[in-house]
């Protein structure tokens, strides 16, 4: 496919897939090239030497960004991708580990002091536990906030919402009260995205009406 | 003869324990909603606990909730002092999931409003910046051009702030010729004389130097290891602008300079930012003599609305046009991350799309995460009244920082 859109050009990606994969040897889980990035996924318990290799042997020197991602429906559901810069091959790769709630990741802050905010954003939001990280607390939600919002299966509006109370004179908690129920509108053309069997469809398939 | 000294009550065998302050969150220089929790051993700093996420507004959330075009103008609201640098990101990761050819004269603008952005955001923080270390007059002056800015951004998309201008594709409207023919005007006249006369009382001011050299030194390997981008780690003298060395649009047609610093300390940070305001200047003017005309977005119909005039004489646009405004176009399934160079630094979108009309996820990457957690080792040692130097010359907006 030839690349016809304007985003930011790298250094090209040849022959990079196949050299980092080598490299990375029985580290790496599974390695693909799409949409011109390079997405390698590796054993969540290598996580901490493959990206030192990554730094120190093929330049990557920068840690820009840990991103979580949820998938609900896997069994490890939680994806946890490390955006690395090299500032002097001009290149951008994603490595990526996968986790659950209860297998902690182990920390990269003891590549990148970077990694602890970064690391903890993540915890904050979808619950995965960074091992050895030294000070995993939120940081991005409200003092004594409970529960990981960017969970899939956490509401949009959240559980709680707080208000001025005149009487007490303080903040309050209470929970959520919506005066509208939250609107998600289906546009999906039935013919594109329905997973619903439309009326009538049943008899395409052999079955008695 | 010997002189009998005063006793003083509090030297002695008396320990002074550090003592902890509060810096915000309601601080005229925290830049808006910081809190500090900073440890002092007499006016001097020991240690800093940023709080951030006090804006936490759950962005990344409420655009998983959208359509890509409706979530487009939730970028506006991530770095309110420069909205186009954030939509630029966001607009070209969806464009590279596409492969969408965005047409010439769509990019020249793109461009030309992005490096407008960028003086637009640097008046802004240069001006706090100065004020944040005592000085009054430059803040207004810089903000007379800010001003001039934003009645240009007004006059192409309609708004002041947020633009919501740049789409996938291109950009929404094509400017009126008056516009440019303005801007091209401004910049021969009006940024010039404003600026210069502005800089002219800053860059040489005793106090102003006092305030800012050697503060807060950074060594490049640690403005590698704590993730710097933008003026911070080119004050750090590593000349990386992902607009040369990685161009988007048509940045890879223009000429222009990157600064960088020699000592990598605050002022260096501030000088960096008056010499990329020169050079944006200098791209807008290239982008003003090479614009072409032609169409300023895609002419793909399946990603780009067609325009209203068109919409009310032909049955088929009206459907696109329905269409687009309510469903939203298709994304193939796939995973980018995009960044490009804010007037902050790097600004990155991690755009996961699973074939739908929504992003599945779109984590932002703000450019201020990462220096405001580097503040507790460039503040330690330092005295307090620096770190409204520090967090000046970080040029930290909330907004972006807690989403």
């Amino acid at each position: 496919m030839t690349v016809v859109h304007s985003a930011p050009k790298t250094a090209s990606n040849e022959g990079v897939l196949d050299a980092l994969s080598a490299a990375l040897g029985p580290m790496l889980v599974a390695a693909r090239e799409e949409h011109g990035e390079i997405v390698l996924t590796v054993a969540r318990d290598e996580i901490e030497n493959a990206l030192r290799l990554l730094r120190d042997a093929h330049e990557y020197q920068q840690l820009m960004e840990i991103a979580g991602v949820d998938y609900p429906s896997r069994a490890e559901r939680f994806e946890v991708v490390y955006m690395l810069l090299s500032l002097t091959r001009n290149h951008r790769i994603l490595v990526k580990v996968n986790s659950a709630e209860d297998t902690p990741v182990p920390t990269v802050t003891t590549l990148w002091p970077v990694a602890g905010w970064l690391e903890r954003e993540v915890f904050d939001m979808y619950g995965v536990i960074f091992a050895g990280n030294p000070d995993l607390r939120r940081i991005l939600t409200d003092y004594g906030f409970e529960g990981h919002p960017f969970r899939k299966d956490f509401p949009l509006s959240g559980y709680v919402e707080l208000r001025y109370s005149e009487e007490d004179k303080r903040v309050v908690y209470e929970p959520v009260k919506l005066a509208q129920d939250f609107r998600s509108f289906d546009f999906m053309s039935p013919w594109e995205g329905a997973d619903y069997v439309l009326p009538g469809d049943e008899k395409a398939e052999g079955g008695k009406p | 003869m010997t002189m009998q000294l005063e006793q003083s009550p509090t030297t002695g065998d008396e320990v002074i324990t550090n003592y902890t302050i509060n810096f915000g969150p309601q601080h005229p220089a925290a830049h808006g909603v910081l809190r500090m929790v900073m440890e002092l051993d007499g006016e001097i700093i020991e240690r800093i606990d940023p709080h951030v996420g006090l804006l936490h507004r759950g962005t990344e959330k409420l655009i998983e909730h959208k359509t890509y075009l409706q979530a487009l103008p939730y970028f506006d609201r991530l770095d309110y002092c420069s909205p186009l640098g954030m939509e630029y990101s966001y607009v070209l990761a969806i464009e590279k999931l596409l492969n969408l050819e965005v047409p010439l004269r769509g990019q020249y603008l793109r461009v030309l409003f992005a490096e407008l952005t960028r003086i637009c955001n640097h008046m802004l923080n240069m001006g706090s910046h100065v004020m944040d270390v005592g000085a009054m007059t430059p803040n207004l002056w810089l903000f007379e051009i800010r001003e001039d800015c934003l009645n240009f951004f007004e006059r192409a998309s309609g708004a002041r702030m947020h633009s919501a201008w740049f789409r996938p594709g291109g950009v929404h409207q094509d400017v009126p010729l008056k516009l440019l023919a303005d801007i091209a005007d401004w910049l021969d006249t009006r940024l010039p004389r404003l600026f210069e006369d502005a800089m002219s009382l800053v860059i040489d001011n005793r106090i102003f130097k006092q305030r800012n050299v050697d503060i807060a030194l950074v060594s490049r390997e640690d403005a590698i290891r704590w993730g710097f981008s933008g003026p911070m780690i080119r004050a750090a003298g590593i000349p990386w602008d992902i607009r040369k060395s990685q161009p988007y649009d048509v940045y890879d047609r223009m000429d222009f300079e990157i600064p960088v610093g020699t000592n990598s300390d605050c002022y260096d940070r501030f000088m960096v930012r008056v010499e990329e305001v020169r050079q944006s200047a200098r791209i807008m003017k290239q982008c003003l003599t090479e614009m072409p005309d032609g169409p300023v977005a895609s002419t793909d119909r399946k990603v780009v609305p067609p325009k209203r005039g068109e919409m009310k004489q032909s049955m088929e646009a009206l459907i696109h046009h329905f269409k687009l405004y309510t469903e939203g176009f298709h994304v193939p399934a796939g995973e980018v991350y995009v960044a490009t160079e804010s007037p902050k630094g790097e600004f990155g979108v991690y755009l996961v799309s699973d074939g739908s009309n929504k992003p599945y996820r779109c984590k932002i990457r703000p450019t201020a995460f990462s220096h405001l957690q580097a503040m507790d080792f460039m503040c330690k040692g330092h005295m307090l009244p620096d770190a409204t130097a520090i967090l000046g010359a970080i040029d930290v907006v909330f907004g972006e920082c807690d989403r």
